[in-house]
C-alpha cells in the first residue's frame, strides 16, 4: 500500500511519500510512524504533494504541521491533490507571475 | 534539568566547553589574508579567517561583534590577530572582546614587525607556541548544559519539512531536555511562521522582539525590489504557500519555548545565557549564516538538506542530514545522517531523531564528521547594511 505522512494529529491534509494514482489505496503514517488512516485517492498526486485527509470547504483553514498553511479557494474532497489550485497563501500570495511559470511547465 | 549524558570535552579558562581545539588566526583586516594563510598552513591545529569589510566601510562594529564571538566560541583555544598598521580596524578592538573569555590572545602589526616576510615568520613562531601550550589540554566529560548547537537548512527539497527538518527537531527537543542550548536564526524562513513561533515563545518581550526580527528582515527584503519567496522549484515540489514553507524550515527547531531572541548588532552579538532554544538575529545565507550561529556559541551546526552541501566552517563542525534518499545514496560520501528512511517507511521521524542526538554528543566528543577532515573550509561574515535599515526606519538593537 502507498504511504502518505500526516504530520500533525490536527492536519486536515498529508504528504504523498511515492507518486500516487487515481484509485491508489493508500495508507496515512504519523510522525511517530503508526498507520492512522487508510482510504482511495480522489485525483493524481506526485511525490511531495499533498492529499486532502478530510472534506476542507471553501474558505476553510489548510492544516499542516498543526498549523494553517493557508485556507481553501473551493471546495476540497478527501483524497483530492491540494495545492495552489485551491489553496490560498493568508500571509503573502504567491505572485501572479510564479504562479504562470508553474503552470507552464 | 541534570542529565546524565555526558560529552567529552576541552575547557576553556571561561567554564566554557569547546568540541575541537582550533587556534585562530585572524585576519583583522583583508589585506592580512595571504598573511594569516601562510601562518596557520604551518601549524596543524591552526586556521585562518578573514573578514572582509576592510577599511572605510560603515557598520563594521557589527563586524568586530561577529568575529570577536567567532574567536571567543569555546572551540577556539588561542587566538592570534593580525593588522597592517594603518586599518581602521585595529587588532585592539577585537582584542578587548575576546581577553573578556581569558583565553590567550596575541596580536601583531604588520607595519610594526617590519613587513610581510617577517610577519609571517613571527607569527608561526607565536602560533606554535600556542600549539604547544594546548596540546597538554585533555578531552573531560561534561554536562551537556555546556553544548550549543547551531540549527541551518539548506539546499532544501520537498523532503526537508517531512524527514530531515522533523527529525532534527526531535533531536533538538532532546537536547534542550537535557540542559543544553540551541539556536536557530533565518528570519526570512520564519515570514509565515509568526503564529506557530508566537505560540512558542517563553515571554511576552520574547515575542515582540521575534517579530520585530522577522518584520524587519520582511522590509529589507521587500524594499526597492520584488524578492521571489516562493520560487517555481518550490511550487513544482509541493509547496502550495509561504506558511507551508516556513513551518517546514521551523520543523527543525523542534517544539520546545524559545528562550530568547539573541541581539546581533553593533552593540553586541549575544550567546544563549543559559540552555533552552533560542532564535539569533542573523540571516539565511549559508556560510554567513553558520558563521552567526559560531559567532554566538554553537560549537557544533546541525545542517539539513535535500542535495547536501559542500563547504565546511573550520571553526564548528558541520553534522550534514539528508532527507531525500536519491540524494544521500549520491551524497553519502559527504552526509553524516540518511533521513531519508523516513521517506523510504523504513525509520520513523522520532528515531532518524534520536540517532541525530546521539550523533551530535559523539561528534561533541571528537568523532569527526564526514567532511571534517579535509582540511579546507569557508569563511565569511555577514552585516546588514546600516544605511539600508536607517532609511526604513529599523534597527537592529533589540
Amino acid at each position: 500500500m502507498k504511504r502518505v505522512i500526516k504530520m500533525a494529529p490536527e492536519d486536515n491534509v498529508a504528504t504523498a511519500l511515492e507518486k500516487l494514482e487515481v484509485g491508489d489505496e493508500i495508507k496515512v503514517v504519523s510522525e511517530k510512524g503508526g498507520v492512522v488512516d487508510t482510504f482511495r485517492t480522489l485525483q493524481p498526486i506526485v511525490f511531495g504533494h499533498k492529499i486532502a485527509l478530510a472534506t476542507i470547504a471553501e474558505g476553510s483553514k489548510v492544516i499542516k504541521y498543526g498549523e494553517y498553511i493557508g485556507e481553501a479557494t473551493q471546495l476540497i474532497n478527501r483524497g483530492d491533490h491540494v495545492h495552489i489550485h485551491n489553496l490560498k497563501s493568508l500571509r503573502i500570495p504567491i505572485p501572479e507571475k510564479v504562479l504562470e511559470e508553474v503552470r507552464m511547465e | 534539568v541534570k542529565s546524565i549524558l555526558k560529552f567529552m570535552g576541552f575547557e576553556r579558562p571561561d567554564g566554557s566547553v569547546g568540541v575541537r581545539n582550533i587556534i585562530l588566526v585572524v585576519a583583522g583586516v583583508d589585506c592580512m589574508e595571504g598573511v594569516a594563510r601562510r601562518i596557520a598552513e604551518k601549524v596543524p591545529s591552526a586556521v585562518a579567517v578573514t573578514q572582509h569589510y576592510s577599511c572605510l566601510h560603515v557598520g563594521t562594529e557589527q563586524v568586530v561583534n561577529i568575529m570577536s564571538g567567532v574567536a571567543k566560541n569555546p572551540n577556539i583555544s588561542a587566538v592570534l590577530l593580525l593588522g597592517m598598521g594603518c586599518e581602521s580596524l585595529k587588532p585592539k578592538f577585537y582584542q578587548e572582546q575576546i581577553a573578556e573569555s581569558g583565553k590567550p590572545v596575541k596580536s601583531l602589526s604588520c607595519y610594526e614587525e617590519g613587513g610581510v616576510k617577517k610577519t609571517v615568520q613571527k607569527g608561526i613562531h607565536i602560533v606554535k607556541e600556542m600549539e604547544t601550550q594546548i596540546s597538554t589540554l585533555k578531552r573531560k566529560p561534561f554536562d551537556l548544559e555546556k553544548l550549543t548547537i547551531g540549527l541551518k537548512c539548506g539546499g532544501s527539497d520537498t523532503t526537508s519539512g517531512l524527514a530531515a527538518n522533523p527529525a532534527l527537531g526531535v533531536a533538538v527537543d532532546m537536547l534542550v531536555d537535557n540542559g543544553a542550548a540551541a539556536i536557530f536564526t533565518e528570519p526570512i524562513e520564519a515570514i509565515g511562521g509568526e503564529e506557530a513561533l508566537s505560540k512558542r515563545t517563553k515571554t511576552q518581550d520574547v515575542k515582540e522582539r521575534l517579530l520585530k526580527v522577522i518584520s524587519n528582515e520582511e522590509k529589507r527584503y521587500t524594499t526597492g525590489t520584488e524578492v521571489e519567496f516562493m520560487c517555481k522549484g518550490n511550487i513544482l515540489g509541493g509547496l502550495s504557500s509561504i506558511e507551508e514553507k516556513s513551518l517546514g524550515s521551523i520543523h527543525k527547531a523542534g517544539s520546545r519555548k524559545i528562550a530568547g531572541v539573541l541581539e546581533n548588532s553593533q552593540r553586541i552579538v549575544e550567546t544563549p545565557p543559559a540552555g533552552g532554544l533560542y532564535f539569533f538575529d542573523g540571516t539565511h545565507f549559508d556560510v554567513q549564516s553558520i558563521i552567526n550561529l559560531v559567532a554566538a556559541g554553537a560549537q557544533i551546526v546541525a545542517y539539513t538538506t535535500g542535495w547536501g552541501a559542500s563547504f565546511e566552517s573550520l571553526v564548528a563542525p558541520i553534522i550534514r542530514i539528508c532527507g531525500n534518499p536519491e540524494s544521500y545514496e549520491q551524497m553519502k560520501a559527504d552526509i553524516d545522517i540518511n533521513a531519508g528512511t523516513i521517506i523510504q517507511g523504513k525509520e520513523s521521524i522520532e528515531e532518524v531523531g534520536q540517532r541525530i542526538f546521539h550523533e551530535l554528543i559523539a561528534v561533541a566528543s571528537g568523532k569527526p564528521t564526514k567532511l571534517e577532515d579535509l582540511g579546507y573550509g569557508t569563511f565569511a561574515i555577514y552585516r546588514e547594511d546600516p544605511a539600508l535599515d536607517r532609511l526604513l526606519g529599523i534597527s537592529k538593537m533589540l
